[in-house]
């Protein structure tokens, strides 16, 4: 139990061999060798990447087979367009609504669940079901049930005087139904995650802030927050990294619509490419999200580490 | 007498805040279950009480491809892992034990895969599979899987390899076991569980992608997340048959997940979490 950090374990296999002795070649080479294949099938489809960033410079396009080099044109095309800035603000949007909900609902229900009784138990299994359904199959579900006229919801929002509310349909609450799909779906993933962080507490510092007589809220602002807090943050990287590039929800319950409404990045870069065939045109849109994400990520996991290390005692 | 009340309300908030979460969560898969066996003239006029019906289930698993999209699902996710499983589990025995230069890179590199934009892989890649004719195959999507499956694979694995004691290989080692005898007959059993575990999870996450079969393939091989989006698009909705689709793919992973319960956590934080 307990958060594992990604460096050089000591108990390696090759203790270091004197550098006047020459290792042979293959036992030099073994380790890359042996992780060859796997690097050669994953970058092998990096390669695309590459031929991304070319093709972004072309006005290539899946009508006519030929295209030329047009330079930054498409990149300057991108930043000058109104639909870009949009879709920036939509990604953002997305990503803060979503992620923000699951963390704030997932460390509640996890603390809630810290207690040990026959109830949680059972729940800290049922409650990750909807994680693993599909995200397009999640929709599914909730177009299902907020349907207006054979939806369970609309029933009992009838009970309530409240008829055919607009759901996906309208741009006002389009976003809200996306982000209700994204926390079925993706809430359990940062509930369980930080159920870990708190089963891994050491008991000790908490007996003795007890006895010290401590305040529940002190106790839990400077000891079991800071404590939680590398849980939090690997939760936050998965979360945050995946909502940036949402496509799933989205296209199975509007394909970016009502409109332009959740038309995020992915959304975006899906429509210019293979509805509008435009593809060189496309790319910049997705290469742009790369380098957010890539961006993020590396400060994210930076962040990660560091308070790692203090609630490891500094 | 105060502070009794106090922890008895509570006891009692927490236990509501809970159970309301716990609808949440689990109503809509149990709506969703108790629809496929109504009629679809009872979808208006009824809510929880109904004549059940196996209609929907014949309409949509003897007379359409969805048998046909469920097994595709199974080759395709199936050999995926089987892939990663092959080539990634000696890539995480090289992460685990070796220093070599560049490693830690290299495991980055690995990992950054899961958090590259499905559609920047696809752009390229549906034109360069169809000069190379994988577009529309098994093979063709087994091999894009691998940025789904491989990287989990191989973080989490790595992570159970690193668990063991690396002088139970070193005493073999002593006793006159050569390395691959090592790998094969301790440390494989040493790890079997968390091997299983995670390559049940990277299954889970195959049979979900979405993405990467919808522009990937077309008419050959179609995946149940693909196949089901015909349910929305036809003009005469069949409600219940929609919820059979969405039933059928999505009870086998519950199932899944409740078999590697306990090495899930490990499995979803690619390691960084051991749960």
């Amino acid at each position: 139990m307990g958060i594992q950090t990604k460096i050089s374990q000591p108990n390696t296999a090759d203790t270091k061999q004197d550098k006047y002795t020459k290792i042979p070649f293959l036992v030099k080479a073994r380790p890359y060798l042996i992780m060859a294949p796997s690097l050669l099938l994953t970058i092998g489809i990096m390669y695309p990447f590459i031929a991304a960033i070319f093709y972004s410079l072309t006005n290539y396009s899946f009508r006519s087979t030929s295209y030329k080099f047009i330079g930054l044109d498409n990149w300057i095309k991108m930043f000058t367009n109104y639909d870009f800035w949009h879709a920036v603000f939509v990604t953002g949007l997305y990503a803060i609504s979503t992620t923000g909900t699951e963390m704030v609902i997932g460390l509640g229900i996890a603390l809630l669940l810290s207690k040990d009784t026959r109830f949680t138990k059972i729940l800290k299994v049922v409650l990750i079901f909807p994680l693993m359904v599909a995200p397009v199959i999640a929709t599914l579900i909730w177009q299902l049930m907020t349907n207006n006229s054979v939806g369970i919801i609309e029933k009992f929002l009838n009970i309530f005087g409240v008829y055919n509310f607009p759901w996906s349909s309208s741009p006002k609450t389009a976003l809200l139904t996306a982000t209700l799909i994204d926390i079925w779906v993706y809430a359990p993933f940062v509930i369980i995650l930080i159920v870990a962080g708190v089963q891994s507490l050491p008991k000790s510092p908490f007996e003795a802030a007890q006895v010290d007589g401590a305040s529940a809220w002190f106790t839990f602002k400077t000891l079991k927050l800071p404590l939680l807090l590398p849980f939090m943050y690997i939760a936050l990287i998965f979360r945050l990294m995946a909502s940036i590039q949402e496509f799933g929800i989205i296209f199975a319950l509007t394909k970016g619509g009502p409109g332009d409404t959740l038309m995020n990045l992915s959304i975006s870069a899906y429509t210019k490419g293979f509805q509008f065939m435009k593809f060189g045109e496309s790319l910049p849109y997705i290469l742009f999200l790369w380098l957010i994400v890539n961006l993020v990520s590396k400060f994210l996991v930076g962040k990660w580490l560091l308070v790692q290390k203090q609630a490891a005692g500094h | 007498m105060n502070t009794k009340k106090l922890s008895l309300l509570t006891e009692i908030g927490r236990n509501a805040i809970l159970a309301l979460w716990a609808i949440f969560a689990l109503f809509p898969l149990f709506w969703m279950v108790l629809i496929t066996f109504k009629h679809d003239a009872e979808m208006y006029t009824t809510t929880f009480i109904f004549t059940p019906t196996l209609e929907n289930y014949k309409a949509v698993l003897i007379n359409t491809n969805y048998f046909k999209a469920f097994f595709d699902n199974i080759i395709v996710s199936g050999g995926a892992v089987l892939v990663s499983v092959l080539v990634g589990v000696p890539a995480a025995y090289a992460l685990a034990r070796y220093n070599f230069k560049k490693k830690e890179d290299l495991a980055f590199q690995i990992l950054s895969f899961k958090f590259a934009p499905e559609i920047l892989v696809i752009l390229p890649l549906f034109m360069i599979y169809q000069k190379i004719r994988l577009f529309d195959t098994h093979i063709g999507l087994i091999w894009v899987y691998q940025l789904i499956t491989m990287p989990l694979l191989i973080w989490v694995v790595r992570g159970y390899f690193e668990d063991i004691n690396v002088e139970i290989e070193h005493a073999a080692q002593l006793d006159g076991y050569s390395w691959y005898h090592v790998f094969l007959k301790i440390l494989l059993p040493l790890i079997k569980p968390g091997l299983v575990a995670a390559a049940l999870l990277s299954f889970i996450f195959a049979w979900n992608s979405f993405t990467f079969p919808l522009l990937l393939s077309a008419f050959k091989v179609e995946t149940v997340t693909v196949s089901v989006l015909k349910y929305l698009a036809s003009d005469t909705v069949h409600y219940g048959q929609m919820a059979v689709a969405a039933s059928v793919s999505a009870l086998p992973e519950v199932i899944l997940a409740l078999i590697i319960q306990k090495h899930l956590v490990r499995g979803l934080s690619f390691g960084a979490v051991k749960g």
